[in-house]
C-alpha cells in the first residue's frame, strides 16, 4: 500500500490555518485519495496557537500526524515553526512565511494561500484540483488575489530549495 | 450536499446531514465546543433547528418532539450534559414516540472545556443505549442507527462523539433521506409519561426489559467490526481510539464495539476467547475495561498516564509495549488572549485597579484570568459565578467582602444565572453584592451563536428579546444601572467602586458589541429593518 502523507500546519488563531487545512484536504479529496482532517478549535479564533492535520493516501486512519511523521510542516507565523518542528519527519520538508519575498503578496491575508502554492510543488496533487479546491473555499471576489498569491508561493518554492529537516 | 455521492465532512456536518435524511422534524441544544456546528449546519441544510437557553430545556423540547410522535435531535457538549440530566434520568423511563437522540460531544485533552469527563458513564448511570463513531462516516451512520433504536424500543439514544470525531473531515457516501417518517400526532398514554411513583415503577421495569432486548439486537446484529489477525493480541476499542489502535497495531486481532452501552459483552467474550493477550484501548476513564473485568473477561487496560488527554498513535503505540516512561513534552503554544478592542479588557482591568476578588464564569471573558489582567478568582461551571460570589460574601470578613464580584457573560447568564439572581435577591448577604453581566450581544466562545438576549434566532432572524435590566428589576435587585463602555465620560471603576460601597444588591450590564460579531450584527439589523419595511409595504398594498 502507498504510505499516507502526512501535513500539518500551523500558526495562530485568525491568520488561515484552519482554511488552509480545508483546501488542502479537499484538494487531495477532489484528486481521488482517501482524506482525513483533522484540528482543533474553539479557544483557538482568540489568537493563540492553532494547528491542523491532513493525512492523504489509499486508506488513511487516524485522523492525526503523529508526532515527527509530518512530511510537510506549513507554518504561517515565524514564532510557531519552533514549537510544532517536532512534527517533522527527518527528511520532510520545513515550509514557513520567509520563503516569499519581502511584499510579494498583493493582500496580506492570502499568506495562508501563497504557502499553499508552495506546498504543490511537492505534493502530488494535479494543479486543476488545487485551484478548485481554493475557489470552494473563498468568496467569489477574492479569487483573483488569492489565483496570483497561490502563484507567487509555488514560484517561490520551485526557484530556491526548499528547507528540509535533518 | 443532500445526494448520495461522496462527501468530506467533518462529524459535526456528517451527524447534520443524517438528521435531514432521517427527517428530523426539530433539532434542539445549547452551543458548546466540539458541537457546536450540527444544529448551524442542520439549519443550513433546510432543517429546523433552535438554540434554547439550555441543555436542561433543549432536552425537555426535544422530549415534547418525541412524545408528539416526530423524530428530534439534541445536541451539546460533554458538560451540558450535567445541565441536562435531570430530564435525562426519567426520560428513559419514558416511551418516546418519535425518534430521540442526544448528542454528547466530550472533549478529552480538554481543547476547550473545563473538565475532561468521560460521558460514557452517562450512559450507564441513566440507562440509555450509546453509539460511538469512529468517523464521519459512521457519525452519520450511526445517527440515522439511533433514530431507528429510538422508535423500535421508545427509547432515548445516546450519540457519543468526541472533539477528534466531530472536528475532524473524513469521507462520507450518504444514504439519502428516508422515507416513512411519521407524522406528529398526540395521544393520550399517560402512565409512559407521567412519572409519579405509581407508573415510574413499573416504568423502571419495562427500561430493563427494553435493554435486555436491546443487548440480544446487539450481540447478533449491533455495529461492531472485527478484524482478524494475530491470534497473539486482540485489542478492543471504541470511537476514535478504534483507528489509532489499528494504525499502531496494523497485524493484531481488533474488535471495535459501535454501541457501548448495553455491550454485546458475548461477542467479546468470544473474540477474548481467540486471543492470547486481550488489550481494550479506551480514550477516557476506564469504563469499558472495567465492564469487562466485572463479566469475568480477563482484559488488560491502559496504565493510568494514559487516561489524560487524548490518545493518538504514538500513545497507542507505547500502550501496546507497556511503556509507562515520562512521554516527551510538546513545546507551549502561544495562549489565547481577549481580542485587541475587546470590551472586556476595561472590565478586568477595572476590576484588577480596584482588588476586586472576581467569581467568573465560563465563556471569552474566562481570559480574563490571564495576564496582563489576571483578575479572575473562581472559574467552576456556567452560571457558578453569582452562586460563588454570594458564598465569598457570606464567609469572608466585611472588607474583604466588599470587594468580591459576580462577572458573567450574556449567554451564559440566560443560560444558567437567573436563577443565581433569584438566590441573591431572596438571600442576600450583609454586604450585599455586585454581580456584572459583560453584554457583548453574542455567544462569543463558541463562534458568535444567538441566544435569547440577543433578540435574534438561530439563523439571525429577529424574535423577542430579553431585557437583562428588566428582569433584574422585576426580580427585585435594589441597583440595576448600564453602562455603554463606549460612553467616556464616566470611569467604569468610579461606578463598580460605587456599587460597590452599598450594602444592597446590585447589578451592573456593561454593553458594547463583541468586536468579531459587530460588523455581523450590523448585517443582520440592517436585513431585519429592510425585511421590516418590505412587510409595511406589502401590508400597505394588500390594505
Amino acid at each position: 500500500m502507498e504510505k499516507v502523507k502526512n501535513i500539518v500546519i500551523a500558526g495562530l488563531g485568525g491568520q488561515g490555518v484552519l482554511t488552509a487545512s480545508d483546501m488542502l484536504a479537499e484538494a487531495a479529496f477532489r484528486a481521488g485519495f482517501d482524506v482525513k482532517k483533522s484540528e482543533l478549535h474553539g479557544m483557538s479564533q482568540r489568537g493563540g496557537s492553532v494547528s491542523s492535520d491532513v493525512r492523504y493516501g489509499e486508506q488513511v486512519l487516524s485522523p492525526m500526524v503523529p508526532a515527527g511523521e509530518a512530511d510537510v510542516l506549513l507554518v504561517l507565523e515565524e514564532t510557531q515553526i519552533e514549537i510544532n518542528r517536532p512534527m517533522l519527519r527527518a527528511g520532510g520538508v520545513l515550509i514557513g512565511p520567509g520563503l516569499l519575498p519581502d511584499g510579494a503578496l498583493k493582500n496580506k491575508k492570502s499568506l495562508n494561500v501563497a504557502l499553499l502554492g508552495a506546498v504543490s510543488t511537492v505534493l502530488d496533487i494535479p494543479q486543476e484540483h488545487w485551484m478548485a479546491a481554493i475557489y470552494a473555499n473563498l468568496a467569489e471576489k477574492l479569487h483573483k488575489v488569492n489565483d496570483q498569491a497561490f502563484a507567487v508561493g509555488r514560484e517561490a518554492a520551485l526557484e530556491g530549495p526548499l528547507a528540509q529537516h535533518p | 450536499m443532500t445526494s448520495a455521492e461522496r462527501q468530506l465532512l467533518s462529524g459535526d456536518d456528517a451527524v447534520a446531514l443524517a438528521a435531514l435524511h432521517a427527517g428530523v422534524r426539530l433539532g434542539t441544544g445549547y452551543p458548546g465546543t466540539p458541537s457546536t456546528e450540527i444544529l448551524e449546519t442542520f439549519d443550513r441544510l433546510g432543517g429546523h433547528a433552535q438554540w434554547s437557553p439550555n441543555e436542561k430545556v433543549a432536552l425537555e423540547v426535544a422530549l415534547g418532539v418525541a412524545f408528539a410522535g416526530a423524530r428530534t435531535l439534541v445536541t451539546m457538549k460533554h458538560v451540558g450534559l450535567n445541565v441536562a440530566a435531570d430530564p435525562l434520568f426519567t426520560a428513559t423511563y419514558t416511551d418516546v414516540e418519535g425518534g430521540l437522540v442526544i448528542v454528547s460531544a466530550d472533549d478529552p485533552g480538554m481543547a476547550s472545556s473545563q473538565n475532561e469527563q468521560d460521558n460514557r458513564h452517562y450512559s450507564r448511570a441513566a440507562a440509555i443505549p450509546t453509539l460511538e463513531p469512529v468517523d464521519s462516516q459512521q457519525a452519520y451512520d450511526f445517527t440515522m442507527l439511533a433514530f431507528e433504536i429510538s422508535e423500535r424500543w421508545k427509547i432515548p439514544v445516546m450519540l457519543r462523539i468526541t472533539t477528534r470525531v466531530c472536528h475532524s473531515k473524513t469521507i462520507v457516501i450518504p444514504r439519502g433521506p428516508v422515507s416513512g417518517v411519521a407524522e406528529p400526532a398526540f395521544e393520550h398514554k399517560i402512565p409512559a409519561r407521567v412519572m409519579i411513583p405509581a407508573y415510574a415503577k413499573p416504568a423502571h421495569h419495562r427500561l430493563r426489559t427494553k435493554l435486555a432486548e436491546i443487548t440480544a439486537w446487539n450481540e447478533a446484529e449491533g455495529p461492531i467490526q472485527e478484524t482478524t489477525g494475530d491470534a497473539n493480541l486482540g485489542v478492543v476499542t471504541t470511537g476514535i481510539s478504534a483507528v489509532h489502535a489499528r494504525e499502531a497495531a496494523p497485524e493484531a486481532s481488533h474488535l471495535t464495539i459501535g454501541m457501548t452501552y448495553p455491550l454485546p459483552m458475548e461477542r467479546i467474550r468470544a473474540f477474548a476467547a481467540g486471543v492470547e493477550r486481550l488489550l481494550v484501548v479506551e480514550e477516557g476513564d476506564p469504563v469499558l475495561v472495567d465492564d469487562l473485568r466485572t463479566a469475568g473477561i480477563d482484559a488488560e487496560g491502559k496504565p493510568e498516564m494514559y487516561r489524560f488527554g487524548e490518545l493518538d498513535v504514538a500513545r497507542v503505540r507505547r500502550i501496546l509495549a507497556g511503556d509507562t516512561s515520562a512521554e516527551p513534552v510538546p513545546p507551549k503554544g502561544k495562549p489565547p488572549e481577549l481580542c485587541q478592542g475587546c470590551a472586556h479588557r476595561e472590565v478586568f482591568q477595572a476590576l484588577r485597579d480596584l482588588d476586586c476578588i472576581v467569581a467568573g464564569d465560563i465563556g471569552c471573558y474566562t481570559l480574563g484570568v490571564l495576564p496582563p489582567f489576571s483578575a479572575m478568582d473562581t472559574c467552576v461551571c456556567m452560571g457558578a459565578s453569582i452562586g460563588v460570589g454570594l458564598g465569598l460574601r457570606h464567609a469572608l470578613p466585611e472588607d474583604q467582602a466588599r470587594r468580591v464580584v459576580s462577572v458573567i457573560g450574556d449567554s451564559t447568564f440566560v443560560h444558567s444565572g437567573l436563577t443565581g439572581i433569584a438566590e441573591m435577591v431572596y438571600n442576600p448577604p450583609a454586604t450585599g453584592h455586585l454581580v456584572m453581566i459583560l453584554d457583548n450581544g453574542t455567544t462569543a466562545m463558541t463562534g458568535l451563536q444567538e441566544h435569547p438576549g440577543t433578540g435574534r434566532l438561530l439563523d439571525h432572524s429577529t424574535t423577542n428579546k430579553l431585557s437583562f435590566e428588566g428582569i433584574a428589576r422585576a426580580m427585585g435587585v435594589q441597583n440595576v444601572q448600564v453602562v455603554e463602555t463606549t460612553d467616556k465620560s464616566l470611569s467604569l471603576k468610579d461606578v463598580i467602586a460605587e456599587l460597590l460601597a452599598k450594602p444592597e444588591t446590585s447589578l451592573l450590564i456593561t454593553r458594547q458589541p463583541c468586536v468579531l460579531a459587530a460588523p455581523k450584527i450590523r448585517f443582520y439589523d440592517k436585513a431585519a429593518a429592510e425585511s421590516a419595511r418590505g412587510h409595511t409595504c406589502s401590508a400597505a398594498v394588500a390594505d
